[in-house]
């Protein structure tokens, strides 16, 4: 089975990005399924199921961070998809903070940007941005040609060795690009022992436990405090 | 990855496919060269969109078309990007910035003199439209002609892209004819969707597209380059008709005789 990462903002269009990559692949005969990783509510494994007829999986985190109940369940997610018969499983996650990213050495991880972000949007992605692959720009129908090529150039400056894929969400122009791509990848066979490319935060403060009142003395554990800077005033 | 070509783009070919029944298209191959215009005619549904799309991914008879675009005589590698500029109905500016910031962004980003490209474009833009466009106006405040004309000069005469594909942009207020001249001059492949007389006319040769295939290249006759100067005249009348009332001014029959 082949896997894959998949990052990005909320509303950048993952979900179509992968409904118009697993059409193009189901046609040539592979089988694709995916888990999408949310984390209150996701309706999107009805659309993977009732659109393409896929298997799809929704797994929420509820109170847990989105990120580590990503990390604590992808074996989860492969026996699942080795068991629905998949020959590439999709692995959607929320993306909600950018502090992380959920891709892993040794998978192609994949992130998508929404090119109606502005020129600042990669460098705010943080490693979601600097530590994929392949960087799947959306929207670009939208914008001109120039903050395409902006865009693009604001891309490579975080990271110089993605390779960068416009994708219309609604089209599906360059999806093919992707499908080329899911060619090469490889198959990986288990994900015991593999290693996250950049590390998850640390998330064991008062709050992290369901704390919801403001001030000093409910706070506990790992609490980290502003510093004022001179020049904010 | 961006596509490179070391001695520069000599040709796009496309392979004709099979149209949406499966028939192989009339046309078998279309050849352009930088410098040369194609309009893509045929109404709605009957595969422009489709063609273009074709060309921008670059086909390897892996859509539903079944075409093939090869560069330079041959396929290009599976992922190459980079090789196409696009333009359509829907595209905008979304950046907050002024005309002259915008400009100097993009330069830079191609690592070009931004400060010699700037009066360039300013230059070439102004010769697009009626209203001129300056340095120091915010892109959020074109008109959508300005920005059309901003758009085909920065096109021209900064991005890399060697093909540039124009999907539908039409009466937004511009100098057709110069339009293209502009992309054209610049030795690019203009292939443009379109259903305005004006434009087909305008370009060299046009691709008549039927239910999804190529059905006819036809080549502009010595009758229709007489009919084009002829609507040429016309569409420069509408546009001049169009300034004046815009500006505040009144019409007169003479104004718009042709």
């Amino acid at each position: 089975m082949k896997l894959v990462t998949v990052a990005g903002a909320p509303s950048v269009g993952k979900t179509s990005v992968i409904l118009h990559l697993a059409a193009l692949l189901a046609k040539e005969g592979v089988r694709p399924a995916v888990v999408k990783f949310d984390a209150l509510s996701s309706a999107d494994d009805v659309i993977f199921r009732e659109k393409l007829g896929i298997p799809a999986l929704v797994g929420l985190s509820d109170y847990v961070c989105p990120d580590h109940y990503y990390v604590s369940n992808i074996e989860e997610a492969c026996v699942w998809g080795r068991e629905a018969g998949a020959d590439l499983l999709v692995l959607e996650t929320a993306g909600l903070c950018h502090r992380c990213a959920p891709h892993i050495k040794g998978v192609p991880a994949l992130t998508v940007l929404d090119s109606l972000g502005g020129v600042d949007a990669p460098r705010k992605m943080g490693p979601a941005a600097s530590l994929a692959d392949i960087i799947v720009v959306t929207k670009c129908d939208l914008v001109s040609q120039a903050e395409r090529e902006v865009f693009d150039f604001a891309v490579a400056s975080v990271n110089p060795t993605a390779a960068i894929v416009h994708v219309n969400g609604l089209t599906g122009t360059g999806a093919l690009h992707l499908q080329r791509m899911a060619r090469t990848w490889p198959r990986v066979d288990g994900v015991e022992d593999a290693v996250l490319r950049y590390s998850m935060p640390a998330s064991i403060c008062s709050y992290c436990t369901g704390e919801r009142r403001i001030g000093r003395r409910y706070q506990s554990g790992n609490v980290e405090k502003l510093v004022v800077a001179k020049e904010a005033a | 990855m961006i596509l490179n070509i070391p001695d520069g783009l000599r040709s796009v070919t496309i392979l004709g496919g099979t149209d949406k029944f499966g028939a192989p298209e009339p046309v078998p191959s279309v050849e352009l060269r930088p410098g040369d215009a194609l309009a893509l005619v045929g109404p709605t549904g009957s595969g422009k969109s489709e063609l273009l799309s074709d060309i921008e991914q670059l086909a390897l008879g892996d859509t539903v078309s079944g075409r093939h675009v090869l560069v330079n005589g041959d396929a290009a590698p599976p992922t190459a990007t980079g090789l196409v500029a696009t333009l359509s109905q829907r595209t905008n500016f979304v950046m907050d910035a002024t005309v002259a910031r915008f400009v100097t962004l993009h330069a830079e980003s191609r690592g070009k003199d931004a400060r010699a490209l700037l009066p360039r474009v300013l230059e070439t833009a102004n010769t697009l439209c009626g209203e001129a466009v300056r340095a120091s106006d915010p892109l959020q405040m074109l008109s959508g002609g300005q920005a059309r004309a901003l758009m085909i000069a920065d096109i021209a005469l900064i991005s890399a892209a060697p093909v540039v594909l124009i999907d539908e942009v039409e009466n937004a207020g511009i100098h057709k004819f110069r339009a293209l001249e502009v992309l054209t001059d610049s030795h690019k492949i203009v292939v443009t969707a379109t259903h305005d007389p004006v434009l087909m006319l305008m370009n060299a040769k046009r691709l008549v597209m039927r239910s999804g295939g190529m059905n006819r290249l036809v080549e502009v006759s010595g009758q229709e380059a007489e009919c084009a100067e002829s609507l040429r005249r016309i569409d420069e009348v509408m546009l001049h008709a169009r300034e004046r009332l815009r500006m505040g001014e009144t019409l007169t029959p003479e104004d718009i005789s042709l």
